[in-house]
């Protein structure tokens, strides 16, 4: 049986992924950040997963306004790199896991999740840059990605509490699968900022600290965050934080933290970074 | 009907809803196309006669020649679309943002530093918070 050992979050904003590509991970500017998922390289290196389940956004790269699919799933056998308007990334291209994201796609569309089915894909930032963090710069990646594309471009996103509820019948797929495999489940994006307007620029830790906070152990309070308590208190793009819902919700109830990292500014950006590992004990069925 | 008011309680801020997307879908699809370098090139080589292969409004139009970032977004830019036009410039994300502000590339990047906006007295225009 395929079975979710970890949940991680991660920010993925790009000028993370320019900085790893053009070997600038240890300039003043950037070191503190890196220096926050040391922890993580080594944790990955030890414990490779099967597939990750990648959830993330495009960032109109494969999605233009012409269709706005509201949850995505890539079930190609891979995934090439988007030319995002500077050029493609110089990274490996991304390798899928075509039967294991077909058969989500059917028990999720099943279970009454309404995915678009996608076979052909680019991948942008919101994607690379994760690994990129996670596994620095190999010549492959050395796991499968499912990517799950959600739509925090036009408003409105899907509700935290819908995304959570995704992240419990990922769960359930996931269980099904009859191959023992493991699987990883990342929520991308985030944390607080506004990358438009008068009002870009806005950061708010004291919300930040707190989501991190509820992501370990208290979730129940994350779900219920309007979108409009999103727009205010976390900028017009910390919305795609109800992205983080999907993977905690695949973990369950109880988690363990495993690490934790937080750090302003990336750019425009608060990047925050949990690593949750789920207690088997705990594994009720959630609603 | 859908009831956006209280997106407009909220300072400095455009939310892309659909009634946006459907007002800014030309001005946004012709960003879509400087994903493709050879769309970069002809767009920088004559940039009014690019834009004018699209049904853009004028003001649209006029709004990407001016680079005027909070134009494009009043007449329904969305700014990850918009971003294809900095990435064409060679602009950072972090330097268009501040040219959205009212700030200087410096003075933004100073406040970024620093801790970034705070949200005090920017969650509502309405409540004064």
């Amino acid at each position: 049986m395929a079975r979710i050992t970890a949940g991680l979050t991660t920010s993925h904003v790009p000028a993370i992924g320019r900085a790893i590509d053009l070997a600038m991970t240890d300039t003043d500017y950037w070191a503190p950040l890196f220096a926050g998922y040391e922890w993580t390289t080594a944790w990955a290196k030890q414990t490779p997963p099967d597939v990750v389940i990648l959830v993330y956004n495009d960032h109109a790269s494969a999605f233009s306004l012409e269709l706005i699919p509201t949850f995505a799933i890539g079930c190609a056998d891979e995934f090439a790199i988007a030319d995002e308007g500077f050029g493609r990334r110089p990274v490996p291209t991304v390798i899928g896991h075509a039967d294991l994201a077909c058969h989500l796609a059917q028990s999720l569309i099943l279970d009454e999740f309404d995915m678009t089915v996608v076979n052909q894909m680019d991948v942008d930032h919101g994607l690379t840059v994760p690994l990129s963090l996670v596994y620095g710069t190999p010549a492959e990646w050395p796991v499968k990605v499912i990517p799950l594309a959600v739509n925090v471009v036009q408003y409105p996103p899907p509700t935290g509490e819908r995304c959570f509820k995704l992240g419990r019948a990922i769960a359930r797929a996931v269980a099904a699968y009859p191959e023992d495999l493991n699987v990883q489940v990342w929520g991308t994006g985030g944390m607080s900022h506004q990358l438009q307007g008068p009002r870009a620029g806005l950061i708010n830790q004291e919300f930040d600290h707190a989501f991190l906070d509820d992501m370990v152990s208290n979730p129940d309070a994350l779900r219920a965050i309007s979108h409009l308590e999103y727009l205010r208190e976390s900028g017009s793009e910390g919305i795609e934080l109800v992205m983080w819902l999907i993977m905690r919700g695949a973990l369950g109830g109880a988690v363990r933290e495993l690490h934790r990292f937080y750090h302003v500014p990336a750019s425009n950006t608060a990047v925050g970074h949990l690593v949750l590992e789920p207690i088997a004990s705990d594994q009720k069925e959630l609603s | 009907m859908v009831d956006n008011s209280a997106f407009d309680d909220i300072p400095g801020t455009t939310v892309f809803t659909a009634q946006r997307s459907h007002q800014g879908f030309h001005l946004n699809q012709f960003c879509m196309s400087l994903m493709k370098a050879e769309n970069r090139e002809r767009f920088r080589a004559d940039e009014r006669a690019y834009l004018d292969e699209w049904p853009m409004t004028e003001a649209q139009k006029q709004a990407v020649l001016d680079r005027d970032y909070n134009a494009m977004l009043a007449n329904g830019g969305n700014v990850y679309f918009l971003a294809k036009i900095f990435a064409t410039d060679g602009i950072s994300f972090q330097d268009a943002a501040a040219s959205m502000t009212g700030m200087t590339v410096e003075e933004y990047a100073a406040m970024m530093l620093a801790g970034g906006r705070s949200p005090e007295g920017v969650r509502s225009i309405r409540e004064g918070r």
